[in-house]
């Protein structure tokens, strides 16, 4: 890895004294970055220290205030992202930057299209060449495919596709496991590592510790805009990579203690929900959440969860089977009837769903509450009340805010999900739902909601989690539903889940290989399920 | 002035420049324009001497006409009238995230039913006449504002495009009503009945009628519906998030109807008080531009309730003031929407101007209609 | 065609149903050249529809691009008549004066569909306020100018006469009368089959159309692979303006040869529905446009070839409003059953910023 011969060359590219800054912050704080032929090195941070900034800056989509990009030693000025391509320096983002309605082939194209003449494109030639070079690099692809009904792991397969039909040199992936199981992103290693192999050079973006450490050559930890220290695998681990991210000593996993559970709080039985297009989301889904206990629901984003929580709260018609909560059928509740029965809820999407951001943060305290004593008598609001609400609840969970008549849009992400759970966490529950309710956020973030999660089941609250993040389903839960084409194919202990085994259930739902699913298909079924 | 009032006083103009100074500033682009379009119009009449004072003549009639004389302020008051209450439909709707480019339609509806009713009872008692002829004005509007609404509730069709047909669906319901079945028969040309004892009682001057205090009565009533009750909170959650409406307990498809009936029974209000404040009858000519007005009106006022009033004034006053300028300067009364768009389109490039210009403590934003385009195309809300 | 038929035969018009669509499978051909001329600015409409919102611009201002494209025509050819006289050519009737009002009557569109462009793409206003300060503009401006100008009761520079093909040729049985509706016309009626099936295959063949469809569906992915997104819009926009000043034209230079204030009477606003229900493809809307004209024109054939019998009867009696108000109330109608099962660009409407902010 640091073999000698690889140290007398040039560095494929080079990032010196990189600053950038916006109003009010600076994002990149002259960083320096190098990444040579064939390395794969890892850039790590949190949420928020700067990562997205300085890829951005490297793919010309912002214009550093300071600092000079060398590639092969040659210092240059990236204009835009053509000009990035041209050089040879491909990214796939975070959030995929593929047409859902558009085929593999018109994916990889855009932008740099086969032409079979001056006006009308060769979708021949281009898919010709697609396959050959899936192929080379080990998976086969069907060109004519809708990238729309591709598993996430085979999206990602043609983002990388996409930088290798423009002759990538320096890959750059931004958190590209957030959303795969741990086989999907083993098999994306695999791939990475052939690309090192034969050249390329990778930049790869995360903020898992594990990750870095696995596929690595070099690391470089930046924090708050600022490179705070390089490491080679060999010579580090998770606690020293952890404090260099987050600037102080962390506890790698929140302090979960004991649960006790008691009586049933949420039992659904046997239920069915469908979807947007009426097709089957759920299906026969069995689950029980006892008070003081957190049940994790784990699986791929879209196998299902969504309709199953929109169905508990009451926001989608439930097709078939029973909701009780605490004894009593809700199958048939709103969610206004729910929130009134003790069941609050966390959503994933906190600016569609969880805030009003025009609103004030007072006005967004009593989202839910709006209409009952004491922020209402009849149809008239009481502002006394719900300022004092709104006031008492800013200061008892740690929202920043100069006051509670500022708009919520102008707070941060993470001050934004703090206020949502004051709002939910902040009364009598019977039941709280939780659907990825860390993602985007920093380390104190989450470790803040963590313990607030771990603190509502001490006190014997009975808590649903929900989310893609499959170390924050075993960091936290007591038990783990592992959920997959809409049903529930098994449910483990949390304490001693094992990661791998749940990421298999995950992705193939248990059975055998050849169950090519569109959630996540492995191997050589994998094809079968591109084709589809 | 003590040096503890001074900063008070410094924020409450400073509060009053940040959301008046771009209208204010739109208001004079826009007849700034409208100087320029009178010039560049004499031109398209070969036999006319160019005259570089007409705009100034122009306009020092459209003044005269609209201020120059108690009458003439009574008139601007008349105009303001439908203004205003067309002009809080428009605005209701934008807090729901409802673009109500159908108040023409509405405000025809709600005058047929007006006329309607107002003809059957021109000889019941003043005070019951008046009060059911205005309600069957408002009702009347209301109903044909419910079409967009539920359409776009169970159907996600964008009331944007079902307005526009409804309002040339009114005019053909209209037509037909006055020359059939609403038509004082063997009169030569399609006219109703007058209204009677529903018509409206004068309350100043020769013109000015009860539909002043409706007028103002309705700005206290929308704005205490939207600030002060749930209803009017739920109302702008849907326009400001729909998603967290939903999320939140409420029912965002019964508040588009609910809303959308209601930005109907004001511009169905606002052609009551045409008819049975000014014009009495019906006849196949009644028209009106007040559904483009009223959005300048809303979007003038940035949506605000209070704001309308200024909004409505003012263009009452052009409109008022419009016959004068066509007698002495012979502008074309058409000269006034132009006035009006050019102050629309100053508004909305407000973010822009104010960098141009360099305004400090100005906002150049519109308010609350961020989320127009957003259900366009789209499927119902759930 | 037959969407055209499916269409009609779609209209609740209760009993007699089977006997009034055996009328209009008889009366429709006879009149295809009369639906295909009201038809002209419905499609151009939807056209300029598909062509600004298939990258991601919405644009409610065609109504208002095709009233200053009419006036701007018609008032050119005012000014240019007695300045250029010409004898009208066999072709078409072309004059130079014709002609030279003609390229204004688009360009002046054009001109319109920038302001729009600025408006919706670098000022990133809202799209419909400003689609809808355009309508109103150009509402005022040409009615005010008109009122001024009309004070001289101008002459017009005259129209675009329909080709008229040998009577051999239309009464041939079975396509004769495809022939007459698409080849007795005046030349922008004409050309609308052409400019209809270009688009179809330049917007799904081409890589222009590749690339506003990725701007249109996911433009932070168009933008990440090199494609100036804010350029392709602009050009996409422009070229709408291009198509609804067609439209505009069409209206005083081919179906008549004079102004009316607001003479566009809604037909941009049909243009979107038939847009919306042809699916955002230029043929689906071509095909909406024709079920459109259609019941526009249908008053007026009942009128004078009304059906025989007792269907005739009842629909003579209806009274001549409700055939004003037809084509209106089937574009709610249609437009109702339609939305939602018709799926807009994912990036429809919103304005595009290019620097992401952290």
């Amino acid at each position: 890895m640091t073999d000698p011969v690889e140290l007398v060359r040039a560095p494929a590219l080079e990032m010196s004294g990189i600053t950038k800054r916006y109003p009010g912050v600076v994002a990149n704080d002259h960083i320096d970055l190098e990444v040579r032929p064939g390395e794969i090195h890892a850039l790590l941070g949190e949420n928020g220290a700067g990562k997205t900034t300085l890829m951005n800056i490297l793919y010309g989509l912002a214009r550093p205030d300071e600092g000079v990009i060398r590639l092969d030693g040659k210092p240059v000025q990236i204009s835009g992202p053509s000009d990035a391509i041209a050089r040879g320096i491909n990214m796939v983002h975070q959030h995929f930057m593929l047409v859902p309605v558009f085929t593999v082939a018109e994916n990889i194209l855009l932008g740099d299209e086969t032409m079979a003449n001056p006006i009308f494109l060769d979708r021949k030639e281009s898919s010709r060449r697609i396959r050959e070079l899936g192929s080379r690099f080990g998976f086969e692809i069907d060109p004519d495919a809708k990238v729309g009904s591709l598993s996430v792991g085979w999206q990602q397969r043609v983002e990388i596709l996409k930088a290798l039909y423009r002759n990538a040199r320096i890959l750059v992936l931004d958190e590209p496991t957030a959303v795969l199981t741990p086989q999907e992103t083993e098999e994306i290693f695999d791939v990475l590592r052939k690309l090192a192999a034969q050249g390329h050079s990778i930049l790869f973006i995360s903020h898992k510790l594990y990750e870095v450490l696995e596929i690595a050559d070099r690391i470089t930890i930046i924090r708050r805009g600022k490179v705070v220290g390089e490491r080679i695998p060999a010579k580090t681990d998770e606690a020293d990579l952890a404090e260099l991210m987050v600037g102080r000593a962390v506890e790698l996993t929140v302090e979960r203690g004991e649960s006790h559970p008691a009586g049933s709080i949420l039992k659904v039985t046997d239920l069915d929900v469908t979807d947007d297009r009426g097709n089957a989301a759920v299906r026969g889904v069995d689950l029980e959440v006892r008070a003081g206990e957190i049940l994790g629901v784990a699986g791929v984003a879209g196998n299902g969860q969504d309709e199953l929580v929109e169905a508990i709260i009451g926001l989608r018609k439930v097709a078939g089977g029973r909701i009780e909560l605490a004894g009593k059928d809700v199958t048939a509740n709103t969610p206004r009837t729910m929130n009134e029965a003790g069941v609050a809820y966390v959503p994933a999407d906190r600016h569609r769903f969880g805030l009003v951001l025009p609103f004030t943060l007072a006005d967004n305290m009593v989202l839910t509450s709006y209409y009952r004593p004491p922020f209402a008598h009849g149809v008239l609001r009481d502002f006394a009340a719900i300022d004092e609400a709104a006031s008492a609840g800013i200061a008892k969970y740690d929202v920043r805010a100069p006051s509670p008549n500022v708009p919520a849009g102008t707070l941060s992400g993470g001050n934004q999900q703090k206020l949502v759970v004051a709002r939910e966490f902040d009364r009598d529950l019977k039941l709280l739902i939780l659907d990825q309710p860390t993602r985007g956020l920093d380390v104190g973030s989450i470790e803040f909601i963590h313990r607030q999660a771990i603190r509502m089941r001490n006190e014997g609250t009975a808590i649903l989690l929900v989310s893609a993040e499959l170390d924050e389903v075993l960091e936290i839960s007591d038990r783990i539903a592992i959920m997959y084409r809409g049903a529930i194919v098994a449910t483990v202990d949390g304490r001693t889940a094992d990661k791998n085994e749940v990421g298999l259930l995950m992705a193939t739902g248990g059975a055998s290989r050849e169950d090519d699913g569109p959630a996540g298909p492995t191997g050589p079924a994998g094809v079968a399920g591109a084709t589809r | 002035m003590t040096s503890s009032t001074a900063p008070a006083e410094r924020s409450v103009r400073s509060r009053i420049w940040r959301t008046a100074g771009l209208p204010i500033l739109s208001i004079l682009l826009g007849l700034l324009v409208g100087a320029v379009v009178i010039l560049g119009s004499e031109l398209l009449l070969p036999d006319h001497t160019f005259d570089w004072t007409l705009p100034i003549t122009a306009y020092r009639a459209l003044i005269q006409g609209s201020i120059g004389s108690v009458n003439s302020i009574i008139n601007t008051l008349v105009e303001t009238v439908p203004l205003v209450l067309a002009g809080l439909s428009v605005a209701l709707g934008f807090k729901a995230g409802l673009f109500n480019i159908g108040a023409q339609g509405q405000f025809l509806i709600g005058a047929l039913g007006a006329v309607t009713v107002g003809v059957a009872m021109a000889g019941q008692p003043p005070i019951l006449a008046i009060s059911v002829a205005t309600l069957a004005g408002f009702l009347a509007g209301a109903a044909w504002g419910f079409i967009p609404g539920i359409l776009k509730a169970v159907s996600g069709a964008h009331e944007v495009v079902t307005t526009i047909m409804l309002n040339y669906i009114a005019i053909s319901v209209l037509a037909w009503a006055v020359s059939g079945p609403l038509k004082v028969p063997g009169s030569p040309s399609p006219i109703t009945h007058d209204v009677g004892n529903a018509a409206l009682p004068i309350l100043v001057g020769s013109t000015g009628h009860l539909g002043i205090l409706i007028a103002l009565g309705m700005v206290a009533a929308v704005s205490w519906l939207l600030f002060r009750t749930t209803l009017g909170f739920e109302i702008r959650t849907v326009g400001a998030n729909p998603d967290a409406a939903r999320y939140a307990g409420m029912r965002p498809k019964r508040l588009i109807v609910l809303t959308m009936s209601a930005c109907g029974a004001l511009a169905g209000l606002a052609g009551a008080c045409i008819v049975l404040g000014v014009t009495h009858s019906m006849t196949s000519a009644f028209g009106t531009t007040v559904g483009f007005d009223a959005i300048a009106v809303a979007l003038l006022a940035r949506s605000n309730p209070v704001g309308v009033i200024f909004s409505g004034l003012l263009f009452g006053a052009m409109r008022a003031g419009s016959g004068l300028m066509q007698i002495e300067a012979g502008i074309p009364p058409e000269l006034i929407d132009v006035v009006q768009a050019m102050i629309l389109l100053f508004l909305v490039i407000g973010p822009v101007l104010t960098r141009v210009l360099r305004l400090r403590g100005v906002s150049g934003n519109l308010g609350a209609t961020e989320t127009i385009t957003r259900t366009y195309g789209k499927e119902a809300v759930s | 065609m037959d969407q055209l038929i499916t269409g009609l035969y779609g209209i609740p018009v209760v009993g007699f149903v089977l006997q009034f669509a055996g009328y209009l499978v008889a009366v429709l051909p006879q009149n295809a050249s009369i639906i295909l001329q009201s038809a002209v600015p419905i499609a151009l409409a939807a056209l300029c529809g598909v062509m600004c919102e298939r990258s991601g611009v919405v644009n409610i201002g065609i109504e208002g691009m095709m009233l200053t494209a009419a006036f701007v025509g018609w008032i050119v050819g005012v000014v240019l008549a007695p300045i250029l006289p010409a004898d009208p050519s066999p072709i078409f009737g072309l004059t130079p004066a014709l002609i030279i009002a003609f390229v204004f009557a688009v360009l002046s569109a054009v001109a319109v569909a920038l302001l729009h462009a600025w408006l919706s793409i670098s000022v990133r206003a809202d799209q419909i306020i400003s689609g809808t300060i355009i309508n109103i503009l150009a509402a005022g401006l040409t009615a005010y100018l008109y009122t001024i100008v009309s004070q001289g009761s101008p002459e017009s520079a005259g129209y675009f006469p329909p080709f008229v093909p040998p009577s051999a040729i239309t009464s041939l049985p079975v396509i004769g009368w495809i022939i007459a509706m698409f080849f007795n016309q005046g030349p922008i009626a004409m050309s609308l089959i052409v400019i209809v099936v270009g688009f179809q295959i330049w917007l799904f063949r081409s890589r222009w159309g590749l690339r506003s469809r990725a701007v249109g569906e996911h433009p932070k992915a168009a933008e990440t692979v090199g494609i100036d997104v804010i350029r392709l819009r602009y050009m996409n926009v422009l070229y709408g303006g291009v198509l609804a000043g067609l439209a505009g034209a069409y209206l005083t230079m081919e179906a008549s040869n004079s102004f009316q204030a607001g003479m566009t009477g809604g037909r941009g606003f049909i243009g979107l529905a038939a847009m919306i229900v042809g699916r955002w493809t230029p043929l689906g809307a071509f095909g909406a446009a024709l079920l459109f004209s259609s019941s526009q024109s249908l008053g007026q054939i009942i009128k004078f070839a009304p059906p025989s019998g007792d269907v005739g009867t009842t629909l003579l009696s209806i009274p001549g409003q409700f055939y004003d108000a037809l084509p209106y109330l089937v574009t709610i109608i249609v437009l109702a059953g339609f939305v939602g099962r018709s799926i807009p660009p994912a990036a429809d409407g919103q304005p595009y910023e290019r620097e992401a902010a952290t």
